[in-house]
């Protein structure tokens, strides 16, 4: 079944693209590392040298090799980036299970907590907590985790309210099951669908807004090779070495855009596919997906994923 | 899909459930009733949200006057320093003296002013930052609103076709960008290869950017661009689920000319997410400024807050911070009003 729909996403033009760029830009940050020629902060030759010998996209605005820095300079990024998403989907998805699963007073205080995190802008709540905590990468971590967490909820107790009617949920009560065994045996596994549909477009996200603090200096500091530092760093050397400034660009651009192709081919995959089964699967699919969607503080498709989160 | 934005403060379904008798007044003045409620929410957001800052700024880290001024720190400046943040009194009590000079149009002095030594107002650092943005902001959003409803009727109304991937595959792939990323190739294209533009739009202090409309051009298009990408996706998939709908089918099997579909049919079951998607790129664009404004170094209010920020000035921080957010809540409430009074299904379920 897994195989099914992963035919699918390749067979989309967007899709193979997309999983295309995504293993290249995956071999380019994680073997990047192992074969870069120079190292990513030792000072080799003049600063905003243009590409030549030696150095075959040319230096930085202090002189370091362009391509070692761009070598790198992605791992941090996907791996913060990767690792805050995935603890925001272990809270988003705990606190959306609580509380569609324990309706009631508890259900409506952690919902106005989740509705309270959503009325702030995205990008404003890292801003505040980096003001606050100072420019740590845990600070960052907590930041994403802070923006993506209420969505995740929120489509989480969607789904897991129309779940907890369904008669194996109450043959596993009268069991007598306890609270846990259920949320991971009967719940969990029936809700994962939906909220799987929208990793790839919540892992870009993540990089992006990750990204967006680097290069505004309040996340990753110097030295550290990272592309979106490395932007800004070489702002002002770009007509002396445009590569300096374009190399991290293109990087970043093919892993956001890549990443957010394999999202975009996934959720049409799996959304065909459960249109032409129509089991009762598909009609949770559909009302949750849906309904998840409604939710988010737009309204449209999947494009309201991003704007949610801007 | 849905045509009324959920709100986070107060979601419709809750005022639909809402038990029938309450008071005589609710039932006279239904409409009347839901606004005042959504306004109320939105106050006591703004009001939370400003506490949340308030505490995430001020007892995040252990003391801001000695982070303030670095480790070679007088004890004389320290304490001046402390007395300007009340670090003597509890947290509370500072809350409140804060945020009541806050109603009462007193924005405080400026922290790294005071380390300096001088007493610059809040005021005279974003009140002409504010204006400048408000520039960037009012000519982005008088280029998108008619370029998004013509790119999404032209990818909506002929879903599938060649025009319509074309559109819909640039988006997707210009949406995927960060803002910092679409400036600087920009950057690259108009100022390092065709040496049209300016990289900068610095502004000398007391100058208007409509004196040199040429800065504007990258910021704006980048702002545009971003923003288009986004909401011609939003728009497209609106277009194309009403032309879809069953009066539309009816319109074309009577033979009505494709004008007038449009005009009659389309356009106006297509405005209340307009208006939706509007309000949405008002709020994107507080956080968009921000990047954009970073990028061109344009002296707006998003350069004046990651400003502040890497000073550790504070009170510039928190003022800000607390502006923007009460943007973003206040263009939460006024769209969810304005869906209300424009589409009466929504009218209905409310009476």
């Amino acid at each position: 079944m897994r195989w099914r729909t992963a035919r699918r996403v390749l067979r989309q033009p967007t899709g193979a693209v997309g999983v295309f760029i995504v293993v290249v830009i995956l071999l380019v940050a994680f073997i990047g590392p192992l074969v870069s020629p120079h190292s990513p902060t030792e000072t080799l030759g003049p600063p905003n040298a243009p590409a030549g010998a030696g150095f075959p996209l040319g230096t930085d605005f202090l002189g370091r090799d362009v391509l070692s820095r761009l070598l790198h300079g992605g791992r941090s990024v996907i791996l913060i980036g990767l690792s805050s998403t995935l603890v925001a989907y272990l809270v988003g998805v705990l606190a959306g299970m609580y509380a569609g699963y324990r309706s009631g007073i508890r259900d409506m205080l952690t919902m106005r907590f989740v509705d309270l995190l959503l009325a702030f802008p995205p990008l404003l709540v890292l801003l505040v907590l980096v003001a606050g905590g100072g420019e740590h990468v845990w600070v960052l971590v907590v930041g994403v985790i802070a923006v993506q967490a209420p969505a995740i909820a929120r489509i989480t107790r969607t789904a897991s309210l129309s779940v907890r009617q369904m008669p194996y949920v109450e043959a596993a009560q009268a069991r007598g099951d306890g609270t846990l065994t259920i949320w991971r045996q009967d719940i969990f596994p029936n809700i994962l669908p939906p909220l799987l549909a929208d990793f790839g477009l919540r892992f870009s996200i993540s990089v992006i807004l990750i990204a967006s603090m680097n290069y505004l200096g309040l996340g990753l500091q110097p030295p550290t090779a990272d592309w979106a530092l490395m932007m800004s760093e070489n702002r002002v050397g770009i007509t002396l070495n445009p590569w300096g400034v374009l190399a991290p660009a293109i990087a970043l651009a093919l892993l956001t855009v890549g990443v957010n192709l394999v999202g975009d081919a996934y959720l049409r995959a799996v959304t065909r596919s459960t249109v032409q089964r129509g089991t009762w699967r598909s009609r949770l699919w559909g009302r949750g997906a849906r309904a998840g969607l409604a939710t988010l503080p737009s309204s449209g498709g999947v494009a309201q994923i991003d704007d949610e989160v801007r | 899909m849905s045509l009324v934005s959920v709100s986070p403060e107060s979601p419709a379904g809750e005022v639909a459930a809402a038990p029938p008798s309450r008071t005589r007044l609710r039932h006279r003045f239904p409409l009347a009733f839901y606004v005042l409620r959504r306004v109320l929410a939105g106050v006591v957001t703004v009001l939370i949200a400003s506490a949340v800052i308030f505490a995430a700024i001020t007892l995040l880290p252990g003391n801001v006057a000695q982070i303030i001024l670095g480790r070679n720190a007088t004890p004389q400046t320290v304490s001046a320093i402390e007395q300007q943040l009340n670090q003597g009194h509890p947290a509370w009590d500072r809350y409140l003296h804060f945020m009541g000079h806050l109603f009462s149009g007193h924005l405080g002095y400026s922290t790294a002013g005071l380390v300096a030594g001088q007493n610059t107002s809040v005021g005279s650092i974003i009140g002409p930052a504010f204006a400048h943005s408000a520039v960037l902001a009012v000519i982005t959003m008088l280029l998108f609103i008619p370029m998004v409803i013509i790119l999404g009727l032209a990818a909506g109304l002929r879903a599938g076709s060649a025009r319509d991937t074309t559109i819909s595959v640039t988006s997707l792939a210009i949406s995927s960008l960060p803002e910092f990323l679409v400036g600087t190739l920009l950057i690259v294209l108009f100022f390092d290869r065709l040496h049209l533009l300016p990289p900068v739009s610095s502004l000398a202090p007391g100058e208007s950017p409509l004196s040199n409309v040429k800065i504007l051009v990258l910021p704006v298009l980048t702002l545009l661009l971003v923003s288009l990408a986004f909401g011609s996706r939003v728009l497209r998939a609106c277009v194309a689920d009403i032309v879809s709908q069953d009066y539309v089918v009816l319109a074309r099997i009577n033979g009505y000319s494709k004008r007038r579909i449009v005009f009659r049919y389309v356009l106006p079951n297509a405005l209340p997410p307009t208006i939706q998607l509007i309000a949405q790129q008002l709020q994107y664009l507080i956080g968009g400024l921000v990047v954009v404004e970073s990028v061109f170094d344009y002296p707006g209010i998003g350069t004046a807050l990651v400003n502040a920020i890497s000073v550790h000035d504070v009170q510039v921080v928190m003022v800000v911070s607390i502006f923007l957010a009460a943007f973003y809540v206040l263009i939460n409430v006024v769209a969810d009003v304005v869906a209300i009074l424009l589409d009466s299904r929504v009218r209905t379920t409310i009476s």
